[in-house]
């Protein structure tokens, strides 16, 4: 399997409003695990389901948006908590990519660590391709990394990634553990110079 | 034009850059805990990796300490297992992990300083986001995801792209009664939940630097809430004084040596910033949130904001907040009536949170119907607070009393608001459902004027009580 993600194809789902914080998207309780396995049925748990568990209106639980791979959002999306789980869960209940007006840093940082790309579109654009997938679910939507652009039909949306997330997700070392392990010589000799490291 | 602090510390612990244009960052203290941690170990595992500096790396238990019944096994089986996995990774590594026998157990932020493992001229990172808070000492805090955490086990790095440096100036003086919660309460109030996107937050001016450790630490601690994924405040005498003598802390003649290190890495007098923000300190006053997220602040003598006089993009949230909260738009914050009170919290719980809140507390009761409890931020804090006097303050007014650990500032442990409760909280984030109920209501405020809401019932100007404790009492 290639790591190198050059671009993501499929339908998608709307999740309206800005400033969604991430106990919204996975509540803390659901944070009881020790692997991330499972946490696709949390997803926006709150919101989703009442106090009886019944389900609420919400794109999460409607027939027309399941299987949808990419999540469409307003502005600040990902804010409050560095929990990656909210990543994960999203995620595990099958995204694969973000289109939105903006997101909170560490939730952006967890998506690219995660292979997952998240662009920014003004928001005239994210509104009209809401609108267009509300009307129809079935559309299917195309992000282009290094293009920074979202195909939906004959229109294309021009977006921004930022060239270090551009980079990593184009490369393949998204994944950046090895890379890092890549240079172990520079690693010591950085540690070698930090007197509190040393001894001062 | 000189360099500041941000500059100085990233510099000095940049290995190189990456490929990807990020730089690669040496990590000079990596602190874990329970939740964000097992899966990066997994991780770690899954590719026969390794933790390659164990001795920069610490851990304790915060997130899901029950802060009542505290007997292993704990009573949720998850927690257990959670308990059970640090436990394990850590002895199989040789990370030193402070839990509840080691007596110095507390929430990760309130541990680090106190131990005197956060120093000033440090990267600190942690897989979670007020990580920012020890950022106070005039280090460079990050909060990180559990891939990042992997990362940092695995290499002592992170890959991550250089935010731009805002400073942010608060002048004048703190009246009596205001604390430095409201100094960031305003900040996040006036620049927006987002408005420190891409920027690290240097806190300075007087008014900054007249506070003590613990109220830098709560200025950087919420910096996250104002988007900024970074705060600190340069470091200088009150600081070296708070790090004197811990445990952790260079000695002898290595600490005056240190003391040079750290005067080395403060901002230049004529350092560049990106941007520049200034307050006023003299014109603040208690703030109280009204609404979901910790912008949606107002001064507690000020009515709530009207939709419509709102930025556009701030509208359709502001509707959200009134629709959860039950408020209505030019509803006085003062007088409103809460249900629970709660001290705690990595924002404040500190021994100094502990005595301001005792001071208004002493002699008096918590208004009957309100649940009120404090919990320490951590062992040694409750300690020190049990031989002050304070747990007995609290107690007699009608306080509960308990264990350290995150208890109500999130839902992930047995402290949870019920239904549709209304907290009047020291924590930090006032988000739908974070106190663990999807309808409870949360109002963010300063540790003192949780006091003296628990005392009269509904949202109080800490001011008032204060004065009329300083009445000499009629007969
Ligand atoms: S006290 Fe609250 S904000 Fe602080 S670490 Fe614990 S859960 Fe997070």
């Amino acid at each position: 399997m290639s790591n190198h993600v050059f671009k993501v194809e499929g339908r998608a789902i709307p999740i309206r409003g800005n400033d969604i914080d991430t106990d919204q998207i996975i509540p803390a309780r659901f944070m009881k695990c020790v692997t991330f396995d499972g946490l696709g049925e949390y997803a926006f748990f709150d919101v989703r389901f009442d106090d009886q568990g019944n389900g609420k209106d919400h794109p999460f639980n409607e027939e027309k948006y399941q299987g949808a791979s990419i999540l469409l959002v307003n502005s600040n999306f990902g804010c409050g908590s560095s929990r990656e789980h909210a990543p994960q869960a999203l995620a595990k209940w099958g995204i694969k990519a973000v289109v939105g007006e903006s997101y909170a840093e560490i939730f952006a940082g967890n998506c690219v660590a995660m292979g997952i790309p998240a662009i920014e579109l003004s928001h005239e654009a994210v509104e009209e391709i809401i609108r267009l997938v509300e009307e129809d679910p079935s559309l299917e939507l195309t992000l282009l990394v290094r293009e920074q652009v979202v195909q939906l039909g004959r229109r294309t949306f021009e977006g921004f990634i930022p060239p270090a997330y551009r980079n990593s997700l184009t490369q393949g070392t998204w994944d950046s553990t090895s890379v890092l392990l890549d240079a172990p010589e520079d690693i010591d000799k950085v540690a070698a110079r930090l007197p509190y490291v040393s001894g001062f | 034009m000189g360099r500041n602090l941000f500059d100085k510390v990233w510099d000095l612990h940049k290995v190189r850059t990456l490929e990807s244009g990020q730089d690669q960052l040496f990590i000079g203290l990596h602190l874990i805990h329970e939740v964000t941690s097992p899966q990066a170990f997994q991780m770690l595992e899954d590719r026969g990796l390794t933790v390659r500096f164990p001795e920069r790396t610490f851990a304790t238990v915060d997130h899901i300490v029950p802060t009542k019944a505290q007997a292993r096994p704990f009573g949720d089986s998850l927690a257990e297992q959670m308990m059970l996995a640090l436990e394990e990774n850590t002895k199989k590594y040789n990370i030193e992990f402070f839990d509840l026998s080691s007596g110095k157990q507390g929430i990760v932020h309130i541990i680090g300083p106190e131990l005197g493992l956060t120093q000033p001229g440090m990267t600190i990172a942690c897989g979670d986001s007020h990580t920012s808070t020890h950022g106070a000492f005039g280090a460079i805090g990050f909060g990180i995801g559990t891939s990042q955490i992997r990362d940092v086990l695995a290499s002592q790095c992170m890959a991550i792209s250089r935010p731009k440096v805002r400073r942010i100036q608060v002048n004048g003086t703190l009246a009596d009664g205001v604390y430095a919660k409201d100094i960031i309460l305003k900040i996040i109030a006036d620049l927006g939940v987002k408005g420190g996107l891409g920027y690290a937050y240097e806190y300075a001016g007087p008014a900054i630097h007249e506070l003590s450790m613990e109220g830098r630490m709560t200025i950087c601690n919420m910096s996250i809430e104002g988007g900024a994924r970074v705060g600190y405040v340069n470091p200088d005498e009150t600081s070296y004084e708070y790090i004197r003598g811990r445990q952790y802390a260079p000695d002898g003649e290595d600490f005056d040596q240190a003391i040079a290190f750290w005067n080395s890495i403060a901002s230049d007098e004529d350092a560049r910033y990106d941007d520049v923000y200034t307050l006023d300190a003299n014109s603040l006053s208690p703030m109280v949130t009204w609404g979901i997220n910790p912008g949606q602040a107002i001064s507690v003598d000020d009515h709530m904001p009207s939709v419509s006089e709102m930025q556009p993009e701030q509208q359709e949230v502001a509707r959200k907040a009134y629709r959860h909260m039950e408020f209505d738009e030019g509803q006085a914050i003062r007088g409103t009536q809460i249900d629970v009170a709660f001290l705690g919290s990595c924002t404040n719980s500190r021994i100094s949170d502990l005595r301001e809140a005792a001071s208004i507390v002493k002699g008096r009761t918590v208004k009957s119907g309100v649940k009120a409890f404090v919990v320490p931020g951590s062992m040694q804090i409750a300690r020190q607070a049990r031989e002050e006097g304070l747990m007995q303050i609290f107690e007699d007014a009608g306080f509960e009393w308990r264990g350290a650990g995150c208890s109500m500032c999130l839902g992930m442990n047995p402290d949870k608001l019920q239904g549709r409760e209304i907290c009047a909280s020291s924590s930090n984030r006032n988000f739908i459902g974070r106190q663990g109920a999807p309808g409870g209501r949360t109002l963010l405020m300063s540790p003192a004027m949780v006091a003296a809401a628990a005392i009269t019932g509904e949202v109080t100007d800490v001011r008032e009580l204060k004065q009329r404790a300083s009445e000499p009492a009629h007969a």
